[in-house]
């Protein structure tokens, strides 16, 4: 890929890395309150406030992963790529509607996981169980791919090591990384992204904004980027005989774009580093008015994606198309600002990887360990043996990208997402109703989990045989969609119909601990765990 | 997503309208693709396809920003009826 070390850049990483590995250690000590509970390490004392939990939040969903995966797909076929923009656009409108709720009824009731929620609405073990490993599974592969977006970009800055390299030498500059990652995470918990969170954004911001205005200018313009993005995408592909990709979606392509924008967006805020961001902000009215910042980094997602045609015009030839952007970088900026650059991106991947450990780490503790191995776990306990997890969701990570091909971390994280949307209806249903009968959602969540899983495997690619891809024709509509809409369609429908049967027959309902007002509690509200007792530093924000 | 229970106030005002349109819209909007998947007329060089998403991004903002102030409006209102009943 490269002829040599960029020794410029590599240093200019290299003391990014450093600046955000002390600031990850010393988070600790921000806003730090003496007790020593899961809800401080894993939630950061439910603490934060409108901008902090903006930068979390942003910081965890736009993740390093996305920035090298979004304009990669452009890359190689072009518009249909593009559907991450209409889906991070619906997504606001969507959690607008239900977050706060949750919020509401968390703090009420001190939930940590959805899976807290679901076991107290439902009073069903068994239906938690479900949430919590699908949350989990649905992760770790994420955790993965933010390590491929490290990898991509030490690869491109010639650190990677080539074929030749042994692996222990080619893979250092990614196990230091980890370390790092692993060390400060069990040391601070959530206040360590929370905190280089704002390193990471406003680095990036700086590098889109940068990108977008110098690399057209030095490409010639808009006109001539698209012009020979064009003249790619209309080359025909020998092994499909169909062109490789296009400006703009045929009237093939429509249903998959759209079905693909909807399905993520109701995934997005069912994987539990999504919430684990959300809960920990201060108040209900925190959430809401971040639902309209929010779409900034929507904004920014889209100019990002142009990237890939940047890379297409600038003559950017890579094999492996999530190198795509690295390189373009690398061709384009000075040395220093690719520097910049590149420390965005690895940073990128950082804080996503923290939050989403401590987030599975948060799920094991309080749905596994706590409901089913030991009860009379104490808080002290519990945030040791989450600690502990968040080590070993990230060592397994690291195992999986070392030992398995790329394509294997890819293709489980496009299961996640098939699964991990599973959960919607004991979610999101019972955020609204209790009119779900326990068993059948779990009923649904197993036929759609089944389902999703073999058309997904039955998906074959010009290079690969199975999981080839996340669309197939929906029964019955005969168009093609995304695997992981169909799936969830066919879960409410099995749930709908299982709930009258069993509301029928008068199976047990399960206790529900919830009542109504819980769901609209705001912070000063009797009964509301605002902060712990003994937090005074975040009051005043 | 109704509040005040203890109340008796319309579930369905005006008001809680017009958000639900306001919410609902980027949906309608984005899920009909074939109302944008063309490539004229271009902005500045980039295709109808990309620039009318971006610029949805910048209307989603303005219409979920809407709905949370006629929201917080709504509350309000809700709140002190409520203190006053």
């Amino acid at each position: 890929m490269n002829n040599g070390v960029n020794g410029v850049a590599l240093t200019v990483f290299i003391l990014f890395f450093v600046a955000v590995t002390v600031m990850g250690f010393l988070a600790a000590r921000w806003r730090r309150s003496e007790t020593d509970s899961l809800d401080e390490w894993g939630l950061g004392g439910r603490s934060f406030g409108t901008w902090i939990t903006w930068f979390l939040l942003g910081g965890d969903l736009y993740t390093a992963y996305t920035f090298v995966a979004v304009p990669a797909a452009i890359y190689a076929a072009g518009a249909s790529g593009f559907f991450a923009v209409p889906y991070t656009i619906l997504v606001y409108p969507l959690i607008f509607t239900f977050l706060p709720r949750l919020w509401s009824v968390s703090h009420k009731h001190g939930y940590v996981t959805t899976s807290d929620f679901v076991r107290g609405r439902f009073g069903s073990k068994g239906l938690s169980l479900a949430v919590a490993v699908t949350g989990i599974l649905a992760t770790m592969p994420y955790i993965a791919l933010q390590l491929v977006g490290i990898q991509a970009v030490l690869d491109v800055m010639g650190v990677g090591g080539g074929e030749g390299t042994n692996w222990f030498v080619k893979d250092l500059p990614l196990l230091i990384a980890f370390g790092v990652l692993a060390a400060y995470t069990y040391s601070s918990g959530l206040r360590a992204p929370a905190l280089i969170a704002f390193v990471k954004d406003t680095l990036i911001y700086i590098v889109i904004a940068v990108a977008i205005i110098y690399i057209p200018i030095k490409l010639g313009g808009f006109d001539d980027i698209f012009a020979s993005a064009g003249e790619k995408f209309s080359q025909i592909n020998p092994a499909t005989d169909k062109p490789v990709g296009a400006l703009a979606p045929g009237s093939t392509g429509t249903w998959t774009y759209a079905t693909l924008a909807l399905g993520s967006a109701l995934a997005l805020f069912m994987y539990p580093h999504s919430i684990t961001a959300t809960l920990s902000s201060k108040s209900r009215e925190v959430i809401r008015r971040n639902t309209t910042i929010l779409p900034l980094y929507s904004l920014m997602l889209g100019l990002l994606a142009l990237l890939g045609f940047m890379a297409i015009a600038a003559g950017v030839k890579v094999q492996n198309g999530q190198l795509a952007i690295p390189q373009l970088f690398e061709d384009m900026f000075p040395d220093w600002f690719t520097g910049v650059a590149f420390a965005a991106i690895g940073i990128g991947a950082l804080v996503p990887a923290a939050i989403m450990s401590i987030a599975a780490a948060n799920l094991f503790t309080r749905n596994i360990y706590k409901d089913f191995i030991k009860p009379d776990a104490t808080p002290a306990q519990e945030t040791k043996v989450s600690k502990l997890v968040s080590l070993l969701v990230k060592v397994g990570a690291l195992a999986f990208v070392l030992t398995m091909d790329k394509t294997v971390a890819i293709n489980f994280q496009l299961l996640g997402g098939i699964w991990i949307l599973q959960t919607f209806p004991a979610l999101v249903g019972g955020l609204f109703t209790r009119w779900f009968h326990r068993w059948a959602l779990l009923a649904g969540w197993a036929v759609g989990m089944v389902y999703g899983t073999f058309a997904a495997y039955g998906v074959a690619s010009p290079t690969q045989k199975h999981f080839g891809g996340s669309s197939k024709e929906i029964p019955g509509i005969g168009e093609i969609g995304y695997i992981g809409l169909t799936a969830f369609v066919l879960n409410v429908v099995v749930t709908v119909v299982l709930t009258f049967v069993l509301k029928a027959v008068k199976a047990p309902e399960g206790v529900d601990e919830t009542s109504p007002e819980d769901y609209t509690a705001d912070a000063g509200d009797k009964g509301v765990q605002v902060e712990l007792p003994s937090v005074g530093a975040g009051a005043g924000h | 997503m109704s509040d005040a229970p203890e109340v008796k106030q319309p579930v369905i005002t005006p008001v809680r309208v017009i958000i639900a349109l306001c919410l609902v819209a980027p949906f309608v909007a984005m899920l009909w693709v074939s109302s944008y998947a063309k490539v004229d007329p271009d902005f500045i060089g980039i295709p109808f396809f990309y620039w009318y998403q971006m610029l949805w991004v910048l209307i989603s903002t303005a219409l979920t920003m809407i709905a949370y102030k006629l929201w917080q409006r709504d509350q309000r209102g809700r709140k002190s009826a409520g203190s006053q009943a």
